[in-house]
């Protein structure tokens, strides 16, 4: 999934079927690419809401790796997912700009009024809380992201009717 | 005619509701000719309004859509409304900058290639055409630019390396995978003068003989990527890339992939990590061929060092430190923004004069510069000027320009063990003393804080640090003690 975009309600299937055909004309778009393996790998994001495991080898062989290469890049990075998100994607800026302004103050806040902490879902699958480290939008601290798109100066207040609750 | 308005689609300008103003002026007055552009940077005024007028473009902002609606109820206001900021070529934030590399930032609509055009782009490509690869290296190596991502490497040394290396297959690499908090000066870039950066990629193919180049860029930046992605279509369906074969490539949020081996094991599709050097990646560095990894503000900078001469460039900085730094101020400040101004001017120039103050009104205690790896700075040494070597001898670095402000309310200690905690979580795994001293460092931290042995822990800590920074493989181990280090000298009592 980009950053642009939560889960949007979608399952994450198993590569059953339609899904793992999709996924393997995924790779088969990427094989020519140098280096193609972030690159499949958000594309499938992009259209699973996540990587299930099950695809795993599907990718490595359509890639000529092992599952444990493909699975060892999907585990490094923060941004890739094995199990589908909320609805929405809640990215609450960590880094220090953010702390300058409010930011753990926010934070707290956040993980309360969700009643979650990072890595979770909320309880109706609507929202999902993710901590980011920088936003690159540091000159209105504190910032948060949803669907792709900038807060800045994000308080309690904003972030209740950010989140409409 | 209509009258031009001009209302910025940055990313941050929108978060601050730039689409609704433009909605807003839109509906007002539909005989508008609207455009949205990059932002000038000065984000305490964003969204900022601009109308065009014979004397230049006026300015108004911040504004909202419900104030937008207002002031364009009866038609564009003039410059005698008293909300008007004046011309904005005239705002003194803007006079006392010398953009060099940001000069079309916020002025033109990005994705235009004749605006562009129009405003000096690829007239830097042009004479690169012109010259042989060694001609266009010694322009770049005599303009004194060092690496504006942080390390301040000559561009030019580096450039020369490649150009010599033997290799059928080069590679030009941009590290746009800006991870510094308190930095977003290569996002502006990408988002507000994508071409710019496409024009610096292709001097630097043609300097050092490489055919194939790619943008790696933070997944954090869904807009950069998406201007980027365009520019790119557009302008090699306008035959502006020769044959040079560009890509921009996303991240997926690890910060290590900012460090340049680490980005290269991740643009070949692996885990992000760091590799042992020698051999740089000069000499091996994409899929082992040679490659030239420059950061997006050092690209951008290659077009005006070509177009206007390497002396050009040299009129502006002090000492070592030549051109200009893109200062970016952040965090508890009155005036957050981009500034691009010559090397040399004091950090309390640039904090009080440029910046303001804080935003809570409260005297500023500490200042960090250089992201999240760089060192907290206390007042007394406001006085510094801002070039790479003043910085390192008061044990800080300006890295990529960001300054990140913190008033007297800051929690010191608290930082000290955040930074440890970052790099705890950011570190690649590859290096001992970074993966378990980060992990120990949170918890001596933690010993003093709750005053377990405090002194004792101290010498730990302080051992502990040094232990990273001499024995780490990479920059984030080997200086994400730097901010502890520089809180247990500086802010002795909250650590």
């Amino acid at each position: 999934m980009r950053m642009s975009e939560g889960g949007g309600g979608r399952q994450g299937l198993g590569p059953t079927g339609a899904a793992s055909d999709l996924v393997r004309g995924i790779v088969e778009r990427h094989r020519s690419l140098e280096g193609p393996l972030l690159s499949v790998l958000h594309t499938v994001q992009d259209e699973l809401a996540c990587i299930p495991p099950e695809c795993v080898p599907i990718i490595a062989r359509g890639l000529n790796l092992s599952r444990a290469e493909v699975h060892g890049v999907i585990s490094f990075y923060p941004l890739f997912r094995t199990a589908p998100p909320g609805r929405k994607v809640i990215y609450v800026c960590r880094a220090e700009s953010c702390q300058a302004m409010g930011g753990i103050e926010l934070e707290a806040h956040a993980k309360k009024r969700l009643g979650i902490d990072y890595g979770g879902t909320t309880a109706d699958g609507e929202l999902s809380l993710e901590p980011i480290y920088c936003l690159g939008n540091c000159a209105c601290s504190p910032s948060v992201m949803v669907d792709g798109r900038l807060h800045s100066r994000v308080d309690a207040r904003a972030f209740d009717q950010l989140i409409g609750r | 005619m209509s009258t031009r308005v001009f209302v910025p689609a940055d990313s941050t300008a929108r978060s601050l509701g730039a689409d609704a103003v433009a909605e807003a002026v839109a509906a007002a007055d539909p005989a508008i000719d609207l455009r949205r552009t990059g932002s000038r940077g000065l984000y305490w005024l964003e969204p900022l309004v601009e109308i065009e007028t014979a004397a230049g473009r006026l300015g108004f902002g911040p504004l909202d859509a419900e104030r937008a609606s207002r002031l364009f109820a009866a038609g564009a206001p003039a410059a005698d409304h008293p909300d008007c900021l004046g011309l904005v070529e005239e705002l003194p934030a803007l006079q006392v900058q010398q953009r060099l590399t940001m000069a079309r930032v916020g002025l033109i609509e990005p994705l235009s290639l004749k605006q562009f055009e129009d405003h000096g782009g690829f007239e830097g490509l042009r004479r690169a055409r012109a010259l042989t690869p060694a001609e266009i290296v010694a322009e770049v190596t005599n303009s004194g630019l060092r690496g504006r991502g942080g390390a301040a490497f000559p561009t030019g040394v580096k450039w020369r390396t490649v150009l010599d290396a033997e290799g059928a297959q080069k590679y030009v690499v941009c590290n746009a995978d800006e991870g510094d908090s308190g930095t977003f000066a290569d996002r502006m870039i990408m988002e507000s003068d994508p071409y710019l950066l496409i024009e610096g990629m292709c001097i630097a193919a043609l300097a050092v003989g490489a055919s194939r180049g790619y943008i790696y860029c933070r997944a954090e930046y869904p807009q950069a990527i998406a201007n980027l992605s365009e520019a790119i279509r557009l302008v090699e369906a306008a035959g502006h890339l020769d044959g040079f074969r560009l890509e921009v490539r996303e991240g997926a949020g690890a910060y290590i992939c900012g460090e340049e081996t680490s980005l290269l094991e991740s643009l070949e599709g692996k885990r992000g990590m760091v590799r042992y050097r020698p051999p740089l990646p000069a000499i091996a560095g994409l899929f082992g061929k040679p490659t030239v990894m420059n950061n997006v503000i050092s690209l951008a900078t290659a077009p005006i060092i070509l177009a206007r001469g390497a002396e050009h460039h040299r009129r502006f900085g002090v000492g070592r430190s030549l051109g200009t730094l893109t200062v970016q101020l952040s965090g508890n400040v009155r005036r957050g923004g981009l500034f691009e101004v010559p090397f040399g001017m004091t950090l309390r120039q640039v904090l009080e004069g440029l910046g303001g103050g804080t935003a809570s009104g409260r005297p500023i205690k500490a200042v960090q510069a250089g992201g999240p790896l760089g060192a907290y700075i206390p007042p007394k040494h406001f006085d510094t000027p801002l070039d790479y070597e003043s910085f390192q001898a008061i044990g800080a670095m300006i890295g990529h320009g960001g300054l990140v402000v913190f008033d007297n309310k800051a929690d010191l200690g608290a930082l000290a063990r955040y930074a440890l905690e970052f790099c705890a979580e950011e570190s690649c795994g590859k290096c001992t003393p970074c993966r378990i001293g980060a992990v120990r460092g949170v918890e001596v931290v933690d010993r003093i804080r709750n005053g377990e042995q405090a002194a004792e822990n101290r010498i730990l800590l302080k051992d502990l640090c040094h232990t990273m920074i001499d024995g780490s493989l990479c920059g984030l181990g080997g200086m994400a003690p730097l901010p502890v280090l520089s809180v247990m000298e500086h802010f002795a009592e909250e650590l």
